[in-house]
């Protein structure tokens, strides 16, 4: 994928990392694969619990209705029925499961874990029958009567909007959740006094996360130790974990919460916390027997949070040769039937700007409830929509004064002598919107470079007088990762003589076991043979908060870093007092801690563990040795990273057909220090994947009353390896100051500009038609209405 | 749906399974891939949409690439299957697994198995020499991590392992 430059740029350890093993900058495979191809993984549903019992949730089929009676009684006479519970037979626990990311502003609606008296979206929890089976709970779900009065539903947020519209939950003011203005400068006094102002109105729709395996959570109370154990298939164990805690009350501790060491894909959804979470555990609680709850692929449809519905407003002031001096963005946000969190509006909000300087700011949100499934972070996470927006517009204006679009965006880069470099508004993580580190003019260069932008541009001229219709797309973009709060490692010397590094985080095929044995092989400046990695346990480790937003790598990597900084200092001083030498400069041969001048001189690892952490009963401790070599580190990063990318297509359109072929496709990304380039390519193109489904095939319909049309892949087109086109990869690494890694994120640059280039692409090679592209995906049908004239705006 | 519809008849299910004869008692409801999954505790197969889409539960029945989550157990009884759990030999991988270990083929791993069975079923009919030929073999399965990029790579490896490679290539 990349230049044997660039591999030899990523190959430089960063400076922090004191021993030098090498193994950061390594393209070093992965530890997790022997098991997972031989089909040894340890996914939740292929863990051994014969005992289980399983669970099926009965989910509300109307968009909103009002719940008058719940007859549960013939479910319950099936034979191999256990239990059914309703929300109100869970009384106990059924309290509101707050946004995770609020706004003093919000206008929260209560979600609970299941539906009491009122149903807002179809697929939410109603009931759940415990069975011998999950086929004998699945027709006892047939046997449930509820009693609804329909009501009516909101499927769109202009429906929201609307003047008289209906409300989405009966008891609210109004369908908005939040209206939040962001400015910086006087945008309104700019855009009337600019030379040129354009506008444009882009809509983007919804698609899901889509992780192979759906979500499954089992649960286990051990009524000896008065532990609730339970195994999720999230990314976020300890998030779930504090939730759970805070439903049932309970100590933290009383509940263990796993993520199996396997989990099948996340990419967002799994990151937020669900009522069947709670149900199962407080179901297991109540039995005294374990419970198990494997969604099946249309709850998944259903009753999984997706994301991206936005309609952008936006408006760019620009002189006459293309610099920016205003942008004005009003969008609305389809949150759906509840706010699980904020996030997702909240950083399209502060990413509109991205790479250009732009004096005059204004970013405007209304995020409408709707009755549909909630909304929250898919890989990309509100910035493929900002990134849209912004992108758009910058065609618009190299069409509008007759320049090159490239060019246009030359003119107005934030350059690399401008870090750190302040936008004027604020991110989601709190603190003002500051670009650590980059290099954008590289990034494009390079990328335009590599797609022969010039050549493709000579060349779309002489095949459009073939009459093909070839078009050129650039979409560029930053990406705040590496959000805090915090994110925690420990590191331990066992008895067999191997470091343990336990993370709080947990992984869903991104190669924590391999990565974080990379990181600290150099920490420790010991051989990764002698280093293990566990991941995603609450009863390992305390604290920690998740895998999402692109945020691991620099903020657990440098706990990990740090944490086996410390033990290789605590291993050091251990061997300094059992070989009773001064000196404090020591390597490790294998598993021989070697004093440096002499390393005929040495213990071996088992012997410092016998030492200082086995000991001897009643047998004094060697004089200075302090016990227990374990230390841990949180790392809390001052504020977010900015990774950034550049993306060119060049697309053919049929006429026709409306479809669009992509011939060409360059990425340059940036995301700082790479620990693992093959792991991190692997992270960009997977991302890729994800962003071509969202320019041209995903799509979640639902009806005017908000009834779902896609519920299968049957009905729902995600990318197979024919849709996927061939990329052309190239990393640049301006390492973040943030942190001694120099680490950002790399999880969803692939995804974040995939539809704004597409769209773009497409647009210009139907510019002799002055068709109009402005929703996305860019489907067929959009296509054909574009060059039929029939599509003028979005909604 | 009547209650009684919920008792379950029973039968005896007979198959080999990566060479090894298991015979097993079960509700002739059960899908063959829950019966593998479950009964047989061959748990390498996984499902993913259980409508015949995504291909996670690819197995070879006598030799061919079929939806584990698409048949019943019952109508396996008799056959032949080929799971991933008989793909390496003696802890060795296959050429096809290594190649998915070299090339970074395999993320979460979730689909992996699917796909490694409906592409050891296309290598036994032939060499796979393009990138075309590569995306077909795996157009049947779908990777939510990946990209396909490796995997395409692996495939054409393997091919070129098991088949060597032709002047026209």
């Amino acid at each position: 994928m990349s230049r044997p430059g660039e591999r030899e740029a990523a190959t430089r350890a960063p400076a922090a990392a004191a021993p030098k093993q090498n193994m950061i900058g390594a393209a070093i495979e992965r530890r997790e694969d022997y098991r997972l191809l031989t089909g040894q993984g340890e996914f939740l549903d292929d863990l051994d619990m014969p005992d289980a019992l399983e669970a099926a949730f009965l989910r509300s089929d109307l968009g909103h209705a009002r719940i008058l009676g719940i007859d549960t009684s013939a479910a319950l006479e099936l034979p191999g029925v256990v239990a059914v519970f309703t929300g109100d037979d869970i009384r106990p626990m059924m309290k509101p499961m707050p946004a995770k990311v609020a706004h003093p502003a919000l206008q929260e609606m209560p979600r609970l874990p299941m539906a009491l008296d009122e149903v807002h979206y179809v697929g939410e929890p109603v009931a759940v029958i415990i069975a011998t089976s999950r086929y004998i709970a699945e027709d006892a779900l047939e046997l449930i009567e509820i009693d609804y009065e329909d009501l009516p539903a909101i499927s769109s947020t202009a429906a929201a909007l609307a003047p008289g519209a209906p409300l989405a939950h009966l008891g609210a003011r109004d369908n908005i959740a939040v209206h939040v203005v962001q400015r910086a400068g006087d945008p309104d006094a700019a855009l009337a006094a600019a030379p040129h102002v354009l506008s444009g109105t882009f809509a983007i729709t919804r698609s899901g996360g889509h992780s192979i395996e759906c979500r499954a959570v089992a649960a286990r109370y051990d009524t000896v130790t008065r532990q609730l154990v339970v195994w999720d298939s999230t990314q976020a164990p300890h998030y779930a974990r504090n939730a759970l805690a805070s439903l049932y009350d309970m100590q933290e501790d009383d509940i263990r919460l796993i993520a199996p060491r396997d989990v099948g894909g996340g990419f967002g959804p799994k990151a937020q916390f669900y009522g069947e979470e709670a149900v199962i555990g407080w179901v297991a609680m109540q039995l005294r027997r374990p419970v198990k709850w494997i969604e099946d692929r249309r709850e998944n449809f259903i009753s999984a949070m997706m994301e991206r519905t936005q309609t952008h407003r936006i408006k760019v002031a620009f002189d006459d040769d293309g610099t920016l001096i205003a942008m004005k963005d009003v969008f609305e946000h389809d949150q759906g039937a509840y706010v699980a969190g904020l996030q997702v509006p909240m950083i399209t909000l502060s990413t509109v700007p991205g790479q250009y300087k732009i004096p005059h700011i204004h970013t405007e949100l209304y995020s409408c409830y709707t009755n549909m499934v909630p909304t929250s972070s898919v890989r990309g996470a509100g910035r493929p929509q900002a990134v849209a927006a912004m992108e758009r517009m910058m065609d618009r204006i190299a069409e509008y004064l007759g320049l090159d679009p490239a060019e246009v965006r030359r003119r107005n880069l934030i350059q690399p002598d401008e870090f750190p470099y302040k936008v004027g508004i604020m991110f989601r993580d709190g603190s003002p919107l500051t670009y650590d580190s980059g290099n954008y003019p590289e990034l494009l260069a390079g990328t335009l470079e590599r797609l022969d932008y010039d050549g493709w541009r000579r060349r779309q001229g002489e095949l459009r007088a073939e009459g093909r219709l070839i078009g050129i797309g650039i979409a560029c973009y930053v990406e705040g990762c590496g959000l805090g709060p915090y994110e925690g490692a420990k590191a331990r010397l066992t008895n067999r003589g191997e470091v343990l590094v336990t993370l709080a985080a947990a992984p869903q095929g991104q190669g924590y076991e391999t990565v974080y044995a990379q990181i600290a092989s150099d920490a420790l400046g010991l051989d990764m043979d002698y280093i293990r990695v566990t991941t995603g346990d609450t009863g390992r480790i305390p604290f920690g908060q998740g895998t999402f937003a692109s945020r691991i790598t620099a903020t657990a990597g440098p706990a990990v870093l740090q944490a086996c900084q410390a033990l290789r200092a605590r291993i050091f001083a251990t061997a300094a007092i059992m070989l009773k030498v001064e000196a404090d400069n020591f390597v490790f041969r294998g598993e021989r801690v070697c004093l440096a001048e002499d390393e005929s001189i040495s213990v071996t690892l088992r012997e410092v563990t016998q030492v200082a952490n086995v000991g001897k009963h009643g047998i004094t401790l060697l004089r200075g040795v302090t016990a227990g070599l374990e230390t841990q580190a949180y790392f809390a990063p001052e504020r977010a990273a900015y990774a950034s990318g550049a993306h060119a297509a060049v697309v053919e359109v049929d006429p026709e057909t409306g479809r669009v072929t992509v011939l060409k496709y360059v990425i340059g990304h940036d995301c700082g220090t790479v620990i693992n380039p093959l792991l991190a390519d692997g992270q960009v193109l997977g991302g890729f994947a994800a962003g071509i489904g969202n320019a041209l095939y995903e799509e979640q319909f639902y009806d005017e009353a908000a009834q779902p049309q896609t519920t299968s892949y049957l009905d729902f087109s995600l990318p197979s390896s024919m849709e996927v086109p061939p990329v052309e990869l190239f990393h640049i690494q301006s390492p973040s100051p943030l942190n001694p890694l120099g680490a950002k994120g790399a999880g969803e640059g692939g995804t974040i500009p995939a539809p704004a280039a597409i769209a773009n692409a497409t647009e210009d090679a139907l510019r002799s038609f002055g068709a109009r592209i402005n929703e996305m995906p860019v489907t067929p049908p959009r296509v054909a209405a574009a060059i039929a004239g029939r599509a003028p705006a979005a909604r | 749906m009547n209650p009684e519809a919920s008792e379950e008849a029973a039968t005896q299910v007979r198959v080999t399974v990566n060479g090894r004869e298991h015979r097993a008692i079960t509700d002739v409801r059960t899908t063959l891939a829950d019966f593998l999954r479950h009964k047989l505790g061959l748990t390498g197969t996984h499902l993913g949409c259980e409508h015949g889409v995504c291909g996670a539960c690819t197995i070879l029945l006598d030799g061919a690439a079929v939806r584990s989550c698409l048949m019943l157990a019952v109508q396996a009884d008799g056959a032949s299957i080929e799971t991933v759990e008989g793909l390496a030999e003696g802890g060795q991988l296959s050429p096809l697994q290594a190649a998915f270990h070299r090339n970074h083929a395999l993320q979460c791993g979730f689909c992996t198995a699917g796909f490694l069975m409906s592409i050891t079923a296309a290598l036994r009919e032939g060499p796979v020499e393009t990138d075309e030929h590569a995306r077909e073999v795996l157009s049947g399965n779908i990777c939510r991590c990946t990209g396909y990029a490796a995997m395409i790579k692996a495939v054409l490896e393997t091919s070129m392992q098991l088949h060597g490679t032709r002047a026209a290539s």
